[in-house]
């Protein structure tokens, strides 16, 4: 039931499943006990790197990503206007010496709101990648490993997942969160007093709807990843070097997490790459449906959104945060084929 | 295969069966109801209304009312924002429109999209391939609700070639169809070339070439069957992110498709359009995603369907 005739990702997978072992089974099994990443498998990684580093595309697209970053970090932090700061008065300016990016119709400086929304379109893109990477590569292992009737099962669930409307499932899920005081906000807000004092704030409260859209993207997309590891989990169970850390006692917990996922760290990698601007661009669309990030905050997304309302009038209302959004975005897909080049062992050969 | 192709059907059902219940009792646990108005209405109004749509039962009782009309009669209730109209009326009426939107894009990312990942492909390493490629590469990132009112910019207010909203003749369908099926273009585009490099490098192409059969044909007989296997697995999924994609590009050229009720229908609790929307796009993404399963079974000779 668990064949290959899943809708399958994971044929489209970065690397094969059937590929991996051939390159990895004897690096690990030269040293049979010790995790993967120490040792000979460090050329594996030292390969990759130069191979990435040879990759102009992709250092270039690194280079771009942490330059944004930075600026995302710095700018709002040492501009002279704050992302919510208005100035009726002053209404939508062109770009000008004095707001290099323009202004928007309430007078906000936009490279300040630009700088600060690419924190959160950042932020919502790592942190939901991180919670789908958390979920998808648990699952697929611990599918993948035990196999038989319980990997029947895991996977089976994820097939019915693939096919659940996910759209609606996040509209339900944003309604739950929209009302003050419900018990998902009093849950969140009791989980986050542990570290904010003033949790209870009202003015939080943008701040955890937020916090519950990296929750919902990430809980969403996880399963692409499952499948993913899965494969590579299940190639790898049968090595020798698995059956020598059983033989030594070591439970299943350590093999899975400190024999076969180690080993299956390439696709996971590549893939994790990759999610990261599909859930940035799914941020941007929820933001256009309303259902994302709200105002006076701001992501990409919703800057963007909010141009292409006015762009006849202000065209650079929308420029800007597009033009940030499409270049991360280009960046962020450039280096996960590069590493995907970089990882891909199949590529080795020749 | 018949057998493959019955068991797969039939899994549909309670997987269909699953969601929709798990949809109807989410949808009614969200806060809020759907006759809360700015100026609350007297509470024997809401009372009355709430009689009028069997919404004073318990849960258990709306759930099996619901489900028994559904199954015995193809009923999805009325709505509460659009008196008079019924959820199957709003359905019959937008998801055509919707379908033929995505449909029309659909082919249109395949007419597009095939044939550059082929260039890209069969050019691999030159400026043609890098060309095709930063060209797909630039439509995954440009989000449709950008892409959208850049494309009426330049064609619509700019040129005045094409109109910029409603569905009506095929001079309203251009902007919409190419804005909603670009992305997707490039998607298909990458997977395509992904997918015949893998198989360009395989044995029997090698033989093909052997034998002395033209590059053309091997391409066309040899190299392409393989090549869009992953295009064909991406199909389901695309389709479905497609049909979501729309959503905004409906919205923008004001297109009376489905899409508008997506989010409408939730924000207003018109619980019987919600659950009317998660059977029509449930169930289309399921038996996509089951006819993609069977094809992919015909395609690739070593898939097992057993």
């Amino acid at each position: 039931m668990t064949q290959p005739q899943q809708p399958s990702e994971e044929k489209a997978a970065p690397a094969p499943v059937d590929s991996l072992p051939a390159v990895e089974g004897p690096t690990a099994a030269a040293q049979p006990t010790g995790p993967a990443g120490a040792g000979r498998s460090a050329t594996l990684w030292k390969d990759a790197w130069r191979r990435l580093r040879k990759n102009r595309a992709a250092s270039v697209s690194a280079a771009i990503l942490l330059a944004t970053l930075l600026a995302c970090i710095l700018v709002p932090e040492f501009s002279q206007y704050r992302y919510d700061q208005a100035n009726l008065n002053l209404g939508a300016t062109a770009p000008s010496w004095a707001h290099w990016m323009g202004t928007d119709d309430y007078g906000r400086d936009l490279m300040a709101r630009v700088f600060f929304g690419g924190r959160i379109s950042f932020a919502v893109g790592v942190i939901a990648t991180l919670v789908s990477f958390f979920i998808g590569v648990s699952w697929g292992g611990i599918a993948g490993y035990f196999g038989k009737r319980i990997d029947g099962v895991m996977m089976r669930l994820v097939d019915v997942m693939y096919t659940f409307p996910f759209l609606i499932l996040v509209i339900l899920l944003m309604l739950f969160f929209a009302n003050k005081g419900g018990w998902l906000h009093r849950g969140f807000t009791s989980l986050l007093g542990l570290f904010v004092s003033d949790a209870k704030d009202p003015s939080y409260f943008p701040v955890f709807q937020i916090c519950f859209v990296f929750a919902a993207l990430g809980s969403i997309s996880w399963l692409t990843m499952a499948r993913i590891v899965r494969g590579q989990v299940i190639a790898l169970r049968e090595q020798p070097f698995v059956e020598a850390a059983r033989s030594i006692g070591v439970g299943h917990a350590g093999i899975i997490f400190r024999h076969l996922l180690p080993n299956a760290l390439g696709p996971i990698i590549v893939y994790t790459t990759l999610t990261i601007p599909q859930i940035m661009l799914t941020e941007a669309f929820l933001s256009f449906l309303g259902l994302g990030t709200q105002e006076p905050l701001a992501s990409w997304g919703l800057l963007a959104a909010a141009g292409a309302e006015t762009m006849d009038l202000y065209p650079w209302a929308l420029v800007f945060p597009a033009l940030m959004l499409a270049i991360t975005l280009f960046c962020f897909n450039h280096l996960g084929d590069g590493l995907r080049d970089a990882l891909d062992p199949k590529i080795r050969k020749d | 295969m018949s057998r493959f192709i019955l068991k797969r059907l039939l899994v549909l059902i309670p997987t269909l069966w699953a969601v929709i219940t798990l949809v109807f009792f989410l949808v009614r646990a969200a806060p809020g109801g759907p006759f809360d108005a700015e100026r609350a209405p007297p509470p024997e109004a809401i009372a009355a209304l709430e009689a009028k749509y069997n919404l004073n039962a318990s849960l258990g009782e709306q759930y099996r009312d619901f489900l028994s009309d559904l199954v015995l009669r193809g009923d999805l209730g009325p709505t509460f924002k659009y008196p008079g109209r019924t959820v199957n009326e709003i359905i019959a009426d937008s998801l055509p429109v919707s379908m033929h939107l995505g449909v029309l894009a659909m082919l249109f990312a395949l007419a597009v999209g095939v044939p550059l990942g082929i260039v890209g492909a069969t050019r691999h390493n030159t400026y043609k391939d890098t060309l095709a490629m930063s060209v797909a590469m630039i439509g995954i990132s440009i989000p449709r609700f950008v892409l959208a009112p850049l494309l009426i910019l330049l064609f619509g207010l700019g040129l005045y070639w094409l109109p910029v909203a409603r569905w009506e003749t095929w001079r309203h369908m251009v902007l919409p169809v190419i804005c909603a099926g670009l992305p997707t273009a490039a998607y298909i585009a990458r997977l395509t070339r992904g997918g015949m490099l893998d198989v360009i490098r395989s044995d029997f192409v090698r033989t093909a070439r052997a034998k002395g059969l033209s590059e053309r044909m091997i391409i066309l007989r040899h190299t392409l069957k393989g090549g869009l296997l992953p295009v064909v697995s991406f199909l389901a999924p695309g389709f479905s992110a497609l049909l979501v994609g729309s959503l905004v590009v409906e919205r923008i050229f004001n297109i009376p498709g489905m899409g508008r009720y997506f989010v409408e229908a939730a924000t207003n609790r018109d619980y019987n359009i919600v659950m009317g929307i998660t059977l029509v796009y449930g169930s289309l993404l399921m038996v996509l995603n089951a006819v993609v399963d069977i094809a992919y079974a015909w395609l690739d000779p070593r898939v097992k369907l057993e």
